[in-house]
């Protein structure tokens, strides 16, 4: 096939929930020159194997994440900071679900 | 249709009953043979795969019609029978589905015209008096759905895409046109099959099929094709060259390896 303009589709990063109440999961990536095509090539790789009841995609370009450079001062500060996980009060008998 | 209606050795399927679960499960197995053609061909990766799941979901279809009709004739022969050792004039599918792939835009033409049909055909056997086949086509119905809406996408895209893909998609419409013709051939089926409920006459199909196509490919901004209908015989077992190499590649393995496994 003489494609010459494949390389220019997008890149969308997918995301499935695998059953009804759990949250979308980042699961990978692929082509696709628009978001029905990119959902519907979404379907034949993540979903074959049942593993999905509902599908994200997101133009890959419209991610903004942080960078590997700033890992220390966005990430460390927390590192020695236990107060801030809630285990420093007891819970009263016959709560659940916390 | 040359073979007449008589009673096989097992419990009262008809020979027309055999060859009409056989003629879908033929053009079933066919097309699966040629979409696999399409792995690691496709113009890109995601495209290799979605073409080897729709062959995939064909092959499943065949696999059940293919055991049915064995059950139905009763003659001890099994899915891989059916497959591996007829000869091409025992091949009852329509020639659509045996033609070489030609480029993309051919075989979403291809896809299109068959895939529409079989969906409205597999709507309508879902009420078959004959439970394995209403049974095939509740599970089948699902999936040509999707090969459906395949098909569409990208039509749409190349239709209404740039002039080369526009031109080279109304050339595929035109190349499998002709062989659209003989999916509403009702002369392999038993007016008696579709009198008690079992086979459904494929020509009654036809309108809802025509007006799908048609408005898919006027939203691509493509034409109908106006071109007369090939002269065909696959459902008399009569084929086009391009058959021979097909089964050539299919059976092989079998025929030299007979019983082989993994």
């Amino acid at each position: 096939m003489n494609t010459p303009r494949s390389r220019d589709w997008p890149l969308w990063e997918v995301f499935v929930r695998s059953r009804r109440g759990l949250s979308h999961v980042h699961v990978g990536s692929l082509h696709a020159p628009d978001a029905e095509m990119a959902l519907r090539n979404a379907r034949d790789l993540y979903t074959r194997r049942q593993e999905g009841v509902s599908l994200w995609v997101v133009p890959a370009a419209a991610i903004t994440a942080s960078s590997p450079d700033e890992k220390d001062s966005f990430f460390e500060p927390a590192a020695d900071k236990i107060y801030r996980h809630p285990t420093f009060y007891e819970v009263p008998e016959g709560v659940e679900h916390l | 249709m040359s073979d007449p209606a008589g009673q096989s050795a097992n419990g009262g399927a008809t020979t027309a009953h055999v060859r009409y679960v056989l003629a879908l499960a033929d053009d079933a197995l066919i097309a699966s043979q040629r979409m696999g053609e399409w792995i690691a061909s496709a113009p890109e990766l995601e495209e290799d795969v979605a073409l080897a799941n729709i062959g995939l979901d064909l092959l499943g279809q065949a696999r059940s019609l293919l055991a049915h009709a064995g059950r139905l004739e009763g003659a001890g022969r099994g899915e891989d029978d059916l497959a591996y050792f007829r000869d091409e004039r025992d091949f009852l599918n329509v020639q659509l589905v045996e033609r070489e792939n030609g480029d993309f835009a051919v075989t979403m033409a291809r896809l299109l015209l068959l895939s529409t049909y079989l969906h409205e055909l597999w709507s309508a056997l879902r009420t078959s008096s004959d439970e394995t086949l209403a049974a095939i086509a509740a599970k089948a119905v699902k999936e040509v759905d999707y090969h459906v809406d395949h098909a569409r996408m990208w039509v749409l895209r190349l239709g209404d895409g740039t002039e080369e893909s526009h031109a080279r998609m109304q050339a595929g419409l035109e190349a499998e046109w002709p062989y659209s013709e003989e999916l509403f051939d009702d002369s392999h089926v038993d007016p008696a099959l579709v009198e008690a409920g079992a086979a459904i006459d494929p020509a009654t199909l036809r309108d809802a099929w025509q007006r799908r196509v048609a408005a898919v490919v006027s939203e691509a901004t493509l034409a109908l094709p106006d071109v007369r209908p090939a002269v065909t015989g696959g459902r008399r077992g009569v084929h086009t060259e391009q058959m021979g190499y097909l089964l050539a590649e299919m059976q092989y393995l079998a025929r030299s390896h007979p019983g082989a496994s993994w």
